[in-house]
């Protein structure tokens, strides 16, 4: 680089930087700026470009994870001493960042017919939602605890502003305040425990941290165990396990759909990847405390999850979102079972795959029901499950797309993709010889399959006949059935097509349990 | 009998297995030109009918081209990698325990797709419902065919979903709760066989079927057997279904519409029994020795428990339901299977698989009649059809009357019918159980097995008295008044029953030369 030029001293102090390398997070940076710019410049009419651009943007990113495949980048290291790195674009991060990128360029098409149907700001909404996955992006990517809980921020901060960006909605605003107060808890205290762990280790990188961390001094021994644990707390409350989960239900009720479903993927994969970082890179020495308890924290997270889940009424108001609020924490719940498996595991690094080829999964079908559930939720509705009856009726292929995506969640064929994803998890459990957990999930799959198949023969039932009536009524009035939207149906057409796909060839997904990721 | 290449053969197996689940995609899409027959709803039925019919077609040439000298060993067999993350394969392949249950499941979904044809069930579009019964036939087909334990898991689980709807939506009264309990149990039961086929797969390290059966249990601690038997028996008990598990069967067979309560009993109770002798008796050899004895004494329970609520509902003024009532005597039948894998002999296995098919061809038969007898009455309701003398079928319907006595003492076991030697072979195996198993225990079974087809006996014949006997002068209700006797229709798909009944029952020798080899494969060291 510019290393010829600079004085000598200086230059053990410059890092180099691989532009390539963190490239992905970087341009969804940017185009966060642009698009916010762009804004000002831009006719009321035209403000529906600004929804392509960031989508373009985010494929355009996803696109940039090509050339990255199949070397271990890294930048942003020390050039003496250690010579950690900051940033590395390995298995794991690459991943994750298309995981998130590609959740994010669905939620992008998603949200074009929320922006403009409920008159959301479209410059501050997609600034936001581009700020939040660059965010998201970097997190999997960051090797040292500053640049971890940078990134985490960044994911979250705009996070509770897309939450509350409904004017005038009080279940709205008051969804934002709890998601922020309980986040902000949780970085208080995660950044106590990060702070801890450098008073006791000197370092921020994850792998100094690792080594230090078993020959830490015995007097600071029990800071280090302290930091340990609030910095694991503050990543519990955001993957929001069990029992930080209360501020789910009513802020994925009260965001747009579009948001839930972005909280619901991005922001748990966000979560998540950052637990595995903390758990499996820095603080391996500690793999007899976290391992059990993440261990319980997963059996509370989807048995609370999914008893939740169940005792949703069918005609209750935002009964879908709720349902699948509910039913994403029952999921995060499996998804903290291989890292708790990580614990007891001699190869730490291949129990976690389980967890990434299981979040892969889960990622494409819950953006594929939250995408049904958001070309179907017409203004003004109160999003009923009882709307959902007979569904098939009216709109036969979003039926049939809804029904799969519901069948995947629950592990059901023909939801093949589903089902081995569960398996992969349990997999992990028997193999570390969590037996109690094996038999704990098992319990939820079946308590997770009531509310799933109660929803799927919801939409194959013939309609309520005050319904049916309304419906005849509609039809002499008005013969067109409501028609979706291009890009709605454009996102259903391609979560549906990845679900099949990685249905008829689950290796595609499950490729990532039991390799080296990192 | 015919010589076919293997290649053939190959693509005939994987042919039966997929052509259902084309089938059940194409009945979804609208007719092609010159296809459309009298109006979408006949060319939908037609076309179950002609793909069950070519997937029979297919099974029987399958079964010409099987080479009879070694049906010990797999034949036909594909074996591709899958999804290696997970080590599962694509692993297809057929002997001579699964042959004939092929057979079987191919030919009750034809003959049930030919009575739909004319007589479809109550209810919504026959679109949706053909293509739910040939994704049905898809599962149950692949769950005879696979090789995998996986794969056997999936495709046990595929069959779920068409049944719920068959029963909820084409059901008679009550098939809402009837559905959802049928549905809930049995994925109860499939979840913890998971986990079962999971702790057996990841300690033995492969989830190959044949492999597991070669290991025959080496490599597996005594703990890993008997966790890995206890989760895969429940589970499979439950499908069987074992008493004290059964309490979902005479509620889903009674709601269930005819075809649906053929297949349920003809095919899918097979499945359970299926996957006793094929994955746990050779994958899990200690565990299962372990638990026989328990097996035992529940199948006799079974034995004991559904023919005394057989005799109870058979009781005048009862309120007996016909239906409900063959579903019982079902539990009774599975427990003769049951009772004959849990001996561990070749001949009690022996017994329990012939057993399975008798009783697929038996029952079946059993429900084709008493639903035709609902169609034409209106009622399965013992007491309202046999009015104050008796039903009088053999008077007023001499036909039907005839082939439902035949049908009942089929199921109780006469000598000469397919019925008989399963349950003869099954109580023999009790006689001399596998070395190592208390024999005087299994004694105690025997006696009340035996003690199990008297009581049998009684309720059949007390049905028969009371429904095809009786004063045909006596005044009925209207709907009653007359019976039609068999249609032709009905003939056709009821006739292939009775000859394959009568065939088995005469000349047992054929399916047992069949099967006998790959039992004793699948059970090696045992001398009987």
């Amino acid at each position: 680089m510019t290393a010829l030029t600079a004085p000598q001293g200086a230059h053990s102090l410059v890092q180099s930087i691989d532009w390539a390398a963190v490239a992905p997070p970087a341009i969804a940076a940017v185009a966060a700026l642009v698009v916010l710019v762009a804004e000002l410049f831009l006719a009321e009419r035209h403000k529906g470009l600004l929804g392509w651009l960031s989508a373009a943007a985010l494929g355009l990113a996803g696109l940039a994870l090509a050339p990255l495949v199949g070397d271990d980048r890294a930048t942003f290291c020390l050039t003496s001493g250690t010579r950690s790195c900051s940033y590395v674009a390995d298995t794991f991060t690459l991943t994750v960042q298309l995981l998130v990128l590609g959740g994010a360029f669905v939620t992008a098409l998603l949200s074009m017919t929320a922006v403009r149907r409920e008159r959301l700001p479209a410059g501050e909404f997609w600034f936001l939602l581009l700020s939040s996955a660059s965010g998201a992006a970097l997190l999997p990517a960051a090797r040292d605890l500053a640049t971890l809980v940078v990134a985490l921020e960044v994911a979250s901060l705009p996070a509770f502003a897309l939450v509350g960006l409904r004017r005038g909605e009080r279940l709205s605003s008051e969804a934002a305040l709890k998601f922020f107060l309980s986040s902000v808890a949780a970085t208080a205290v995660m950044l106590l425990g990060v702070s801890f762990v450098y008073a006791a280790t000197g370092s921020m990188h994850l792998s100094t941290v690792a080594e230090a961390l078993p020959g830490v001094d015995s007097r600071l021994s029990t800071l280090a165990a302290t930091g340990v644990a609030l910095t694991l707390v503050g990543f519990a409350f955001k993957t929001a396990a069990a029992p930080f989960h209360f501020w789910v239900p009513d802020t994925y009720v009260g965001a747009p759909v579009p948001v839930a479903a972005y909280l619901s993927v991005i922001g748990k994969a966000a979560g998540f990847s950052g637990l595995i970082l903390v758990t499996v890179r820095a603080f391996p020495a500690y793999a007899h405390a976290w391992g059990p308890a993440l261990a319980v924290l997963a059996a509370l997270t989807m048995s609370v999850g999914n008893l939740g889940a169940l005792r949703q009424r069918t005609d209750r108001a935002h009964g879908a979102v709720r349902l699948l609020a509910w039913s994403s924490v029952g999921q995060a719940g499996y998804l903290l079972v291989p890292i708790a498996a990580a614990g007891y595991a001699d190869e730490p690094d291949h129990a976690v795959g389980a967890t990434l080829a299981y979040a892969l999964m889960y990622a494409v079908v819950n953006l594929g029901a939250f995408a049904v559930v958001a070309a179907l939720q017409p203004h003004g509705s109160d999003g009923r499950l009882d709307d959902y009856r007979g569904l098939v009726r009216t709109h036969p292929l979003a039926a049939a797309a809804l029904a799969f995506f519901l069948l995947c969640l629950a592990g059901l064929p023909p939801g093949i993709i589903g089902l081995f994803a569960k398996v992969t998890v349990f997999q992990a459990a028997v193999d570390a010889g969590l037996g109690w957990l094996a038999v704990v999930m098992a319990f939820n799959v079946v308590i997770a399959l009531v509310y799933y198949l109660t929803w799927t023969a919801l939409l194959f039932r013939p309609a309520a006949p005050q319904q049916a009536a309304a419906a005849s009524e509609q039809q002499t009035a008005a013969p067109a059935l409501p028609r979706l939207s291009a890009p709605l149906t454009a996102t259903v057409a391609l979560t549906g097509a990845l679900a099949l796909a990685a249905s008829g060839a689950p290796q595609l997904v499950l490729r990532f349990a039991g390799t080296a990721l990192f | 009998m015919i010589p076919l290449d293997e290649t053939v053969l190959q693509a005939l197996l994987l042919a039966v297995v997929a052509l259902p689940l084309l089938g059940a995609v194409a009945a979804l899409l609208p007719a092609p030109p010159g296809l459309r027959g009298r109006g979408p709803d006949q060319a939908v039925l037609r076309h179950g009918v002609t793909v069950t019919g070519a997937v029979l077609a297919l099974t029987v040439v399958l079964t010409l081209g099987f080479d009879h000298d070694r049906p010990g060993s797999m034949q036909a067999e594909t074996n591709v990698a899958w999804i290696p993350a997970l080590g599962v394969r694509l692993h297809f392949g057929t002997d001579g325990i699964s042959l004939p249950l092929l057979v079987l499941t191919a030919l009750l979904t034809f003959l049930c797709a030919l009575y739909s044809y004319v007589r479809m069930p109550q209810g919504p579009s026959p679109k949706a419902f053909v293509a739910l019964l040939l994704l049905l036939e898809c599962g149950t087909l692949a769950t005879f065919a696979v090789l995998d334990l996986m794969l056997f898991f999936l495709a046990f689980e595929m069959v779920l979903i068409p049944m719920y709807f068959l029963i909820a939506r084409w059901g008679g009264e009550g098939r809402g709760p009837a559905a959802w309990k049928f549905v809930l149990y049995t994925l109860l039961g499939s979840v913890v066989m998971l986990l079962g086929l999971l702790v057996l797969g990841l300690n033995a390290g492969t989830f190959d079927m044949v492999r597991l059966a070669d290991a025959h249990g080496s490599g597996l601690g005594h703990t890993t057997q008997l966790i890995a038997a206890l989760a895969i028996g429940i589970g499979l008990a439950v499908k069987a279904p074992m008493w004290p598990l059964h309490s979902w069967l005479p509620d889903a067979h009674t709601a269930a519409p005819t075809v649906g309560s053929v297949l349920l009993a003809g095919v899918l109770l097979k499945m359970g029994t299926y996957g006793f002798v094929r994955i746990l008796l050779p994958g899990v050899p200690e565990g299962a020795h372990t638990f026989a004895p328990y097996l035992a004494a529940f199948a006799v329970a079974g034995i004991i428990y559904g023919s005394l609520a057989c005799l109870a509902l058979a009781r005048k003024g009862a309120k007996g339901d016909l239906k409900r009532l063959i579903a019982y005597s079902s539990v009774g039948h599975m427990g003769f299977v049951l009772l004959g894998i849990a001996t561990l002999t070749h001949t009690g296995v022996n017994g329990a698989l012939y057993a399975n098919l008798a009783h697929g061809l038996i029952t079946g038969l059993l429900f084709f009649l008493v639903g035709a007898l609902k169609d034409r009455t209106g009622t399965s309701d013992l007491d309202t059809l046999a009015g104050a003398t008796g039903g009088a079928l053999y008077g007023r319907a001499p036909r039907l009357g005839g082939l439902l006595a035949f049908g009942a003492v089929a199921s109780l076991g006469l000598p000469g019918l397919a019925g008989f030697w399963g349950e003869l072979l099954a109580l023999l195996g009790a006689y001399h159980p596998a070395a190592g198993l208390s024999r005087p225990a299994f004694m105690v079974f025997l006696v009340f097995g035996a003690l199990g087809t008297l009581l049998t006996a009684a309720y059949l014949l007390v049905v028969v008295r009371r429904v095809c006997m009786g004063d045909p002068a006596e005044t009925r209700p209207e709907r009653l008044a007359t019976v039609t006797d068999v249609r032709g229709f009905e003939f056709a798909a009821w006739t292939p029953l009775v000859v394959l009944t009568v065939v088995a029952g005469l000349w047992p020798g054929a399916l047992l030369g069949l099967m006998d080899p790959a039992v004793q494969s699948l059970l090696p060291g045992v001398t009987r």
